[in-house]
């Protein structure tokens, strides 16, 4: 008789013999007395991830499929080896992880906390997942991560864009490789009174959920700071789909910019909404009215079409950015070609976050000499590296969040192709989005200590 | 003052397309009687149709490029759309720009097929069956359409713009003595209101001052008496049922513009939908138009920023809480018929 | 036995034999094996077979008595969870009290709500729940965030106050639920050759609760109370003219109800503390009116056997994966290897919905009485005889 905390596997690991008289012995495995969660066998390691397959972010989340099966390839020796040759770090040779073949399973989000919290707790309590990682949504990745801090596994989160996940809800066994509200704020301020000048008004229309929340606080504190002027800002609803009553008054609010904290769908019709007013046409204070989307992603801007012409925002990465800037940027192209090779085309930053993220946990593990969550985040916390597409890159040990170049970006006047709507205006430095671990915007919360569960 | 008359405008216009959704839900589930869980994917298909259409007059065929690369270093192939080819780049490009109202009329006979399948294929049986029975079959229908589009379209929003003639806003309140911009209207918007309008007087003319129509309205009054009478009121049903479906699906094309389609905008319509229906009184056709509107103009004036400065997260309940009023003061919503769906 | 007849305590007798050997019934497959995908015996799918039972089960006491359709029982869920995780936050991790706040406070807010509804019937009462469970849903994901968490849901921290017990461990950690020391998530793992059996604290908790919820819920269908419920779903007006108010007698029914989804949702954040906004969603709902139906609405045991399908779709089916199928078809030539797949793909992983769409419509269709149903007609073939008629509230309508 034992008690596992959490997980089958941290009982199969001690071996123990059921008392009845019909149960085999079951053998030890080699790292029996690991004493984590979900230790590893000899020849294989399981890694969990967990993306929208159902609901609005569904394609969002095949296409981190993609990265993640792609990232395990290049693990296991498959493949062309993708950035595995361009990673500052060297310590990973194609055979796995530690030796150990890597697999994997899936699971669906629905992009709801708790379906995603489900999902998450089949794979490490059924499949003995290792690590998980993946998801399309602040919501979910704040949820699943304060599960895998419980549980004692290392989650490494996808796409999430808010403040809080490294803020006040951050985790010490969590990490992000991802940008957040605050660098798209910081990124996009200079950009933005470079383009359209110092004196504006600016009108916000903001999802009515915590990411609008941080990245509404975000944009207006940095273009307040400079000199801009914040006319007005509206919440608006979730699950709204027609955004005209939001929009007609603003043309007469005295405004001349209109910055949407919108994300998905939601930007998707928000933006067209303000098109179809003929925003982009209008003029206000005697100036050219502009529009702001402080958080782009490629599939947004698929969905929303012609609408994105000219319209500034900010990414975590383009796949462009290596052939337009030069190698401090590499990685990028050996990603997008090994991408483009298997799928016909290229990569969504959502793709690269989590194929890095991958890398990162792989190179961690390998580093560390152990699959245990204690030493995976020793070896993460304060790590440099350069390689993997975004330049130079830190993850800062005070909050588990990585520190790298935003890119400011522009929607396309005249597009070739889907897959190539944006161009990039700039690179904002690291320097100029770094901010300080007990910054007012991320106040609250604590990363408390590693958990290695069982 | 010029807050309100905006309001107003734009009320009316979320209003139109609440009405139109509702209006073909409340011929199904107000006079058939049938608990329509499908009727969000009808809308949803309609949108699909103007995306399918805008699909196929773009169909292309791969020309290589050879001055140009792809991002993987080969030479770039071009998709060159075969109405360039057979109409020229122009004229092509006006029949492309078109799509979504050349949806129209490809629409409403795809629509009134799918009504009609769906009805003999599967709501017929329902109609004698208890209505948690209709909400299951139903409800399945619904996520295999959806699943369906999804498979075929993705997940993503597709963008279907309006013509470009409609891109733009109309300055209302520069004729009527106000400042430039305060009462903006885009072009598309006026389209889809008095299209909603003709639409709303096409259905209602057509029930009430037709043979057809006076019969469909017995059989909803009393549908056995109309059997008796040696009517065939089933192959009228079927029609009805056809109607709505080409009701809903034209809503669902006009909408594209607004809305880029994805496959779920259907589920997003369903409460809303069957919150208009309901509040407008069940079997009541003026009576779903009216609350359509009534909505919509109460949703705007939520969103003004005033009102939300005032009471935080109005713009959030407005219609459930309109929605509690009414059927709390008037228990079968504005003009419900007595017994239909009470029990 | 127990105050129940013999054919219902034979009942009871077997949904306690299901539940307390549901770690070997839905662990078939040996640990390893292809087959292993569709194992559902780990802790937190079965918490979520007896949870969404209880859930089921007293949504069944109020639609499949009364009649009356609730879209909005999902309300009573979710405030039932924020009920339990801000006793965690502020009381103690013992998971007891939190589970009675989440059934008192449930009580009380659907006893507003149903007080409210049930001044309409029919469609009219569906859209009223319908608009006070999305009202919640709207202002719990939005404007009420300081007390809900909002996009985030609800989840303890390292700074709650917690008057009995520690804001942390000593490791450094949140404190787990735990049943006077017995922690939740605790598990004893039982080996058999190649089986791996999992017996979960937190699931015999739960499914404690969900035999004691079947149990009361026998008593209450077999009751006079119960026997006026079922008055009331037939004639309304008739019972009226009798004298009798309908009225008191449907508000407790729903406050009954309400009381079970509040366990439930208590359960559901003892087991895995976070709450959600979206737990109050219509689309939840609308899940548990489809789990009722399902399984056959008005039946005993069949809302408990619609809620397993939906859960077992959704928790299983939604994680066969592309390369798991190449796995189970690899035996097949290639060309054909890739035609199966292709063929079932659509089905499975990303298109779960499919599925569970087709199967609703086909239970319908074939079975009108829901699962139940499909049970019957199977006992009926092993009997060698024609299914017994099926009880008289089996297939009744359910209006």
């Amino acid at each position: 008789m034992s008690n596992s905390k959490f997980s089958r596997r941290g009982v199969l690991k001690t071996g123990m013999v059921a008392s009845a008289g019909l149960a085999v012995p079951q053998y030890l495995r080699a790292d029996a007395h690991a004493g984590f969660t979900n230790a590893p066998s000899d020849s294989e390691v399981i890694l969990g991830f967990n993306v929208p397959q159902t609901g609005p972010y569904a394609d969002e989340g095949a296409d981190e499929l993609r990265a993640y099966e792609l990232a395990v390839e290049h693990l296991n020796g498959g493949g062309d080896g993708g950035m595995l040759s361009t990673f500052s770090s060297k310590v990973l040779d194609g055979t796995g992880i530690l030796g150990r073949e890597v697999k994997y399973v899936t699971g669906d989000t629905q992009t709801k906390s708790d379906a995603a919290r489900a999902s998450a707790r089949s794979m490490i309590e059924k499949d003995g997942a290792i690590m998980i990682t993946g998801g399309s949504s602040s919501g979910v990745a704040v949820a699943v991560q304060a599960l895998c801090q419980e549980a004692g596994i290392i989650f490494m989160a996808g796409l999430t864009h808010s403040n809080d996940t490294t803020g006040k809800d951050k985790r010490a066994n969590g990490f992000r490789h991802f940008f957040n509200s605050y660098m798209s704020g910081a990124a996009l301020a200079p950009i933005l009174a470079a383009q359209y000048g110092t004196d504006r008004k600016a009108y916000h229309l903001t999802a009515d959920y915590n990411w609008g929340y941080t990245t509404q606080e975000a944009i207006q504190s940095s273009t307040e700071a400079m000199g801009w002027e914040t006319v007005n800002t509206v919440l608006t609803p979730l699950t709204q789909t027609d955004f005209s009553s939001y929009i007609a008054p603003v043309l007469n609010s005295g405004a001349d910019v209109l910055v949407l904290n919108h994300y998905g769908g939601n930007m998707v019709n928000s933006l067209t909404n303000a098109v179809q007013f003929g925003l982009r046409q209008a003029e206000a204070n005697g100036k050219q009215f502009e529009i702001v989307v402080p958080l782009y992603s490629e599939l947004m801007a698929r969905g929303a079409g012609q609408n994105i012409a000219g319209i500034l925002g900010s990414q975590n990465w383009d796949w462009k950015l290596e052939n337009q800037l030069g190698d401090r940027y590499s990685g990028t192209n050996a990603f997008v070609r090994s991408f483009g090779e298997k799928f016909g085309f290229p990569p969504s930053q959502a793709a690269h976050t989590c194929y890095v993220q991958t890398l990162l946990y792989a190179d961690a593990v390998t580093r560390a000499g152990s699959f245990n969550p204690c030493a995976v985040v020793e070896a993460l916390e304060g790590f440099e590296f350069d390689g993997l597409g975004n330049g130079p890159t830190l993850y800062r040990a005070e909050d588990h969040q990585c520190f790298k170049d935003v890119v400011v970006v522009r929607g396309k006047e005249n597009p070739e192709n889907e897959f190539d709507l944006v161009e990039i205006v700039e690179v904002t430095p690291v320097a100029q989005v770094t901010y300080a671990p007990d910054h007012p915007q991320f106040a609250g919360g604590a990363l408390g200590s590693c958990n290695p569960g069982a | 003052m010029d807050q309100f008359i905006l309001q107003i405008l734009n009320g009316l216009d979320k209003g139109s397309a609440y009405a139109l959704i509702a209006l073909g839900l409340t011929l199904i589930f107000g006079t058939l009687g049938v608990v329509n869980f499908a009727h969000g994917a009808l809308f949803m298909l309609g949108a699909f149709v103007a995306v399918t259409l805008s699909n196929v007059l773009t169909l292309s065929h791969k020309v290589v490029d050879e001055t140009r690369t792809d991002f993987l270093g080969n030479p770039m192939q071009v998709d060159v759309p075969y109405v360039h080819d057979w109409f020229g780049v122009t004229a092509g490009n006006a029949i492309i720009d078109w799509a979504v109202p050349l949806a129209i009329l490809v629409a409403i006979p795809i629509m009134v097929l799918i009504g009609f399948a769906m009805e003999r294929g599967l709501i017929k049986h329902f109609y004698k069956r208890p209505h948690a029975d209709q909400i299951l079959v139903t409800f399945g229908l619904a996520i295999v359409i959806q699943e369906i589009v999804k498979y075929f379209y993705g997940a993503n929003p597709i963008p279907t713009p309006a013509p470009d003639a409609f891109v733009g806003s109309f300055d209302f309140g520069v004729a009527f003595g106000f400042d430039p911009n305060a009462i903006i209207y885009p072009y598309w918007r006026l389209v889809y209101f008095f299209f909603a309008i003709t639409i709303i007087g096409a259905v209602f003319a057509f029930l009430q001052f037709t043979t057809f129509g006076m019969v469909v309205r017995a059989g909803m009054a009393d549908r056995e008496t109309v059997g008796i009478l040696g009517i065939d009121i089933d192959r009228r049903f079927t029609i009805m049922f056809g109607i709505a479906a080409a009701v809903a699906g034209l809503a669902g094309v006009m909408y594209a513009p607004i809305s880029s389609p994805n496959y779920h905008m259907g589920m997003d319509f369903l409460v809303l939908s069957f919150v208009v229906v309901v509040v407008g009184g069940m079997g009541s056709l003026p009576g779903a138009v009216a609350a359509g509107f009534l909505l919509g103009i109460l949703e705007s004036f939520a969103s003004i920023p005033a009102v939300i400065d005032l009471l935080p997260g109005i713009n959030q309940v407005i219609i459930y809480l309109v929605a509690i009023i009414i059927l709390l003061t008037r228990p079968r919503g504005l003009m419900g018929r007595k017994g239909v769906m009470e029990e | 036995m127990l105050g129940l007849e013999k054919k219902d305590f034979r009942l009871l007798l077997i949904v306690i034999g299901l539940t307390m050997f549901a770690p070997f019934i839905l662990n078939p497959f040996p640990e390893g094996s292809e087959m292993a995908q569709f194992n559902a015996g780990y802790p937190d799918l079965m918490q979520r077979f007896v949870i969404f039972g209880i859930f089921a089960i007293g949504f069944n006491i109020l639609f499949g008595l009364t009649g009356y359709l609730s879209f909005g029982h999902a309300a009573f869920l979710g405030v039932g969870s924020y009920a339990a995780v801000w006793m965690f936050k502020l009381l103690s991790m013992n998971v007891l009290p939190a589970i009675i706040l989440s059934v008192i406070i449930a009580g009380l807010f659907s006893l507003i709500i149903g007080f409210i509804s049930l001044r309409r019937s029919g469609i009219y009462f569906s859209i009223l729940t319908l608009a006070f469970a999305q009202m919640s849903f709207a202002l719990a994901y939005s404007v009420l965030t300081p007390i809900t968490g909002g996009e985030t849901g609800l989840q303890l921290a390292l700074d709650d106050p917690r008057i009995l017990g520690v804001s942390q461990t000593e490791s450094g950690n949140i404190p787990v639920p735990a049943l006077f020391g017995l922690e939740m998530r605790s598990s004893y793992e039982l080996e058999l050759g190649a089986w791996l059996f999992t017996f979960n604290a937190g699931y015999y908790l739960a499914a404690f609760f969900m035999i004691l919820s079947f149990y009361l819920a026998i008593r209450i269908f077999r009751s006079p109370f119960g026997m006026m419920l079922r008055a009331i779903k037939s004639n309304q007006t008739r019972m009226s003219y009798t004298g009798l108010n309908a009225k008191p007698y449907t508000l407790a029914a729903f406050v009954i109800s309400g009381m079970y989804a509040g366990l439930a949702g208590g359960l559901m954040a003892s087991m895995d503390p976070l709450a959600g906004a979206e737990r109050m969603q219509w689309t939840a709902s609308g899940e548990v009116v489809l789990m009722t139906i399902l399984g056959g609405a008005g039946t005993l045991i069949g809302p408990v056997l619609g809620a397993g399908m939906i859960k077992y779709f959704e928790n299983i089916f939604s994680k066969i994966n592309e390369t798991i199928l190449h796995g189970w078809f690899a035996f097949l030539p290639d060309g054909l290897e890739n035609f199966v797949v292709a063929l079932i793909y659509p089905f499975i992983g990303k298109g779960w919905h499919l599925t569970l769409g087709i199967v609703f419509m086909l239970v319908v269709i074939f079975l009108p009485g829901g699962l139940v149903q499909g049970g019957q007609k199977i006992m009926g073939l092993f009997r060698r005889k024609k299914p017994e008629p099926t009880k008289p509230n089996a297939t009744e309508p359910a209006e």
